[in-house]
């Protein structure tokens, strides 16, 4: 019994627990591993550009995938990820747009209230899935596989089923700018990462959402509003969900209606790989971080060495299984 | 006569604590015997060895004079022993003819099911039990008597010999019970043996022919229920005199720590009124499902009232919420730490001070070393045992992890602790120190109401006692007054 208790990884509060050292080692180690061997057969992997590169590609998937991590922390999933991508992208891009037929009327409109708007579309979306997550007790699956539906038709009745071009410079700068050589995207996720990991580990928040996928009951009887929690979970999965669906469509430089299809996938598939339980309770968006950076480093690695693309998904499927399966 | 089944001497062990030290019954085809305990005295632990769920240590059983060891259910089915287990667990969506056939269905041509005669089949066992139940019905609308009579027939069907029944009337009405008993006596008049298990002393004499007792998790004492009275058999489950075991130091004080007045949940609990002085600690005796826990659910906000009100030191209190309650300053032990008390997947730490989350983050960010404190001071005072508080609490024994449950709640200074069946699955040593715990804080105040199923400790550790009885309150009791006979008399 307390081996298999012993085996999962922990909360920080933990951290001094000798087998979750092994276990954080033990993904860190993979990651290591996976990068000394492609360094190794191709030099040009650890070039800067390189790294860069590969850093840009996970920065997308990485910041759906730390929202993922409080949804799956208290048991639940979020399917709809992707298509709020696509929705946030497109209502936020229509505000930033130079082209007068694909924009609303006015725009474009200052980038900090295009910015606004799209986290704003996230937040919606996520809001509606927590009241009914929580409040009507619709199991997560159903409830965010519905919103996966809708969000996606959503984008679909708003942009006409057209793509939105010709976004102004200071909004794409969030997918294309940098700072002092750091791709914005690299430091958003960044950014992500430290606050998410502050109010996981170091907040009263963070600690109820353990409590609530630890075990709900005992939660409810120490007095924890066990349905706030869950609420606010899907809200900051949707925020974050807006925020990387307008880091994709600045990047593209375009909104696109068929954008972020199956992005849910990769995030999901990060959350695993990083060692957190689908049962909830148990994880680290530390886990999270390096999960989605195994994903990248791994399809950036495979392409250096020409493999094509099919055995890539092989390759991957094998990768989440057997992360499970090891941890 | 050669007995149908014959066990000594069964042994069990988990973790170096004894379930079973010695477990002896000895059934005879026709008849009725019935196997009384108290709680842990290792009738579940008996049958799961006996149904080859569990392995023993050792001991023998005998079947037909034929000395056996069953690996798993399906050995203990096959030789003729089947049990109809407390919680029952049909297929709902299933048909009754289904359920009892489920495994083993008639085939049909090209692999198929033969359900024409499945369904004749089971009609066929159905009438000849006598129980008015159509075999093409769908499990889930049956009444639980139904389910249970299904069971029988389920057994009936692999010619079980052997029968246990695990506190069959458990979850079902008065009237639906006689059924069941007539069902019983079917079964006896056929020539099978049925091994009865229940609380519920009235049944036993109702039905059975003999008895055996275990108490502690060993064989007491077996005969006729023709050779006993009630009162004999009550003495014999309840066993030694209250010797050192429960040490009471505590002494009620003048004013009223709580009052509950009226309260009331349809279908659960009926207009149940007491109070409790401050420095009290106030026993609940009754069977499962009598409204025990459901008494402190409304207390403590976790059920929702539909009469009565809670005052607490005179004042009436709002425990709409467990949140609300806590701020009042009631603290609540559940029955089951593992199901409700513990978040088994975080550390010791974690775990005392998973109820005073917000005093420790005034601003939102957690005062890391305030908590570090608390735990530290928790872990002393309650001398819990564990390597480092960083540990996991499921790593901790049952004792220890009932331990850092009172942590939780201690640490919040409560006025009124509710405790649910505070010492269950605990060992001797760590009861002594919970009952110390209880004491202490009776000793500075406190007000304490008690949820026991065991009546030692009831009649042990509480100043007075009410007594529930199908979510009736059956009186109020003095400990100087009442005795375990009368205790188990009034809950049945």
């Amino acid at each position: 019994m307390s081996n298999i208790e012993n085996k999962q990884s922990r909360p920080w509060f933990a951290a001094e627990n000798r087998s979750t050292l092994i276990q954080e080692y033990g993904i860190f180690l993979a990651f290591l591993l996976l990068a000394v061997i492609l360094s190794v057969s191709n030099p040009y992997f650890l070039t800067p550009g390189n790294i860069s590169n590969v850093l840009l590609q996970t920065s997308i998937n990485g910041v759906l995938a730390i929202g993922m991590t409080f949804v799956i922390l208290t048991r639940g999933i979020d399917l709809s990820v992707g298509s709020v991508v696509a929705l946030a992208g497109m209502v936020s891009a229509s505000f930033a747009t130079t082209s007068a037929s694909a924009g609303i009327a006015g725009a474009p409109y200052p980038f900090l209230l295009a910015l606004a708007i799209g986290i704003l579309v996230g937040v919606a979306c996520g809001t509606l899935v927590g009241v009914i997550v929580s409040r009507f007790s619709v199991p997560a699956f159903v409830a965010t596989l519905g919103m996966l539906s809708a969000a996606r038709g959503m984008t679909l009745i708003y942009g006409g089923g057209k793509p939105v071009p010709a976004l102004t410079p200071e909004f794409r700068w969030i997918g294309t700018g940098n700072i002092l050589g750091i791709p914005m995207p690299v430091i958003l996720l960044a950014v992500v990462f430290a606050a998410s990991w502050w109010i996981l580990t170091r907040t009263r928040f963070g600690r109820y959402v353990y409590a609530v996928g630890g075990n709900p009951h005992a939660a409810k009887t120490s007095g924890i509003n066990v349905t706030r929690i869950r609420f606010l979970v899907y809200v900051i999965s949707g925020a974050l969900s807006g925020l990387a669906g307008m880091m994709l469509s600045a990047r593209t430089g375009s909104a696109l209606p068929q954008a972020g299809i199956a992005y849910e996938l990769d995030a999901i598939a990060a959350v695993v790989i990083g060692g957190t339980s689908l049962s909830g309770g148990v994880g680290r968006v530390t886990g999270t971080l390096i999960g989605a950076l195994i994903i990248g480093v791994m399809n950036n690695g495979l392409d250096l060495m020409g493999i094509q693309s099919y055995y890539q998904q092989v390759l991957k499927g094998a990768l989440i299984v057997g992360a499970v399966m090891l941890d | 006569m050669q007995s149908l089944l014959k066990v000594e001497g069964l042994k069990k062990s988990f973790g170096g604590v004894a379930a079973l030290r010695n477990g002896q019954l000895e059934l005879q085809a026709g008849s009725v015997h019935a196997l009384c305990g108290g709680n842990g005295a290792g009738k579940s632990t008996f049958l799961s060895i006996l149904m080859g769920i569990q392995q023993r240590d050792g001991g023998t059983i005998w079947r037909r004079g034929k000395e056996v060891l069953y690996g798993n259910p399906a050995e203990a089915l096959a030789s003729g022993i089947a049990i109809i287990e407390q919680e029952l667990s049909p297929v709902p969506h299933m048909t009754v003819a289904e359920n009892i056939y489920l495994g083993r269905e008639p085939s049909a041509r090209f692999g198929g099911i033969d359900f024409k005669k499945m369904n004749r089949d089971a009609q066929h066992l159905l009438d000849r039990l006598e129980f008015n139940i159509r075999a093409t019905q769908t499990m889930m609308n049956l009444s639980v008597a139904q389910m249970q009579l299904v069971e029988i027939a389920k057994a009936f069907s692999h010619e079980a010999e052997v029968i246990f029944m695990d506190e069959p009337t458990s979850a079902i009405g008065e009237k639906e019970a006689q059924h069941l008993f007539a069902a019983v006596a079917r079964l006896k008049a056929e020539g099978k043996g049925v091994v009865y298990v229940s609380h519920r002393l009235s049944e036993i004499f109702q039905i059975a022919d003999s008895y055996t007792v275990f108490r502690d998790g060993g064989y007491v004492d077996s005969g006729l229920l023709a050779d006993i009275d009630r009162p004999g058999l009550i003495r014999m489950i309840v066993g030694r005199e209250l010797g050192e075991e429960y040490i009471k130091t505590n002494e009620p004080q003048g004013t009223i720590g709580l009052e509950v007045s009226g309260l009331s949940l349809p279908g659960k609990i009926d207009d149940i009124s007491f109070s409790v002085r401050k420095g009290e600690i106030f026993g609940i005796y009754g069977l499962m499902g009598s409204g025990r826990t459901e008494i402190f659910n409304c207390i403590f906000g976790l059920d929702r009232p539909s009469q009565g009100e809670i005052r607490l030191e005179g004042e009436r209190v709002d425990v709409s919420k467990p949140v609300n309650a806590m701020a009042s300053g009631i603290a609540f032990v559940t029955e089951d730490r593992k199901l409700t008390g513990l978040n088994l997947s975080d550390s010791v730490r974690g775990n005392i001070s998973l109820a005073s989350l917000p005093e420790m983050s005034p601003n939102f960010v957690m005062k890391r070393r305030e908590e570090a404190a608390a735990s530290a001071e928790m872990i002393a005072r309650f001398g819990i045992k564990a390597a480092r508080d960083t540990m996991p609490v499921s790593g901790l024994s049952g004792g220890n992890q009932q331990k850092v449950v009172l942590g939780k709640w201690f640490l919040r200074n409560p006025r009124l602790l509710l405790l649910d069946e505070p010492t269950r699955g605990v060992d001797v040593g760590a009861k002594r120190e919970i009952y110390r715990i209880i004491c202490d804080f009776t000793a500075s105040g406190g007000t304490v109401v008690m949820i026991s199923s065991e009546i030692d400790e009831v009649l042990g550790m509480s100043d007075r006692i009410l007594v529930m009885r199908q979510g009736k309150s059956a009186g109020i009791y003095d400990r100087r007054a009442t005795d375990a006979q009368a205790l188990v008399h009034l809950s049945t």
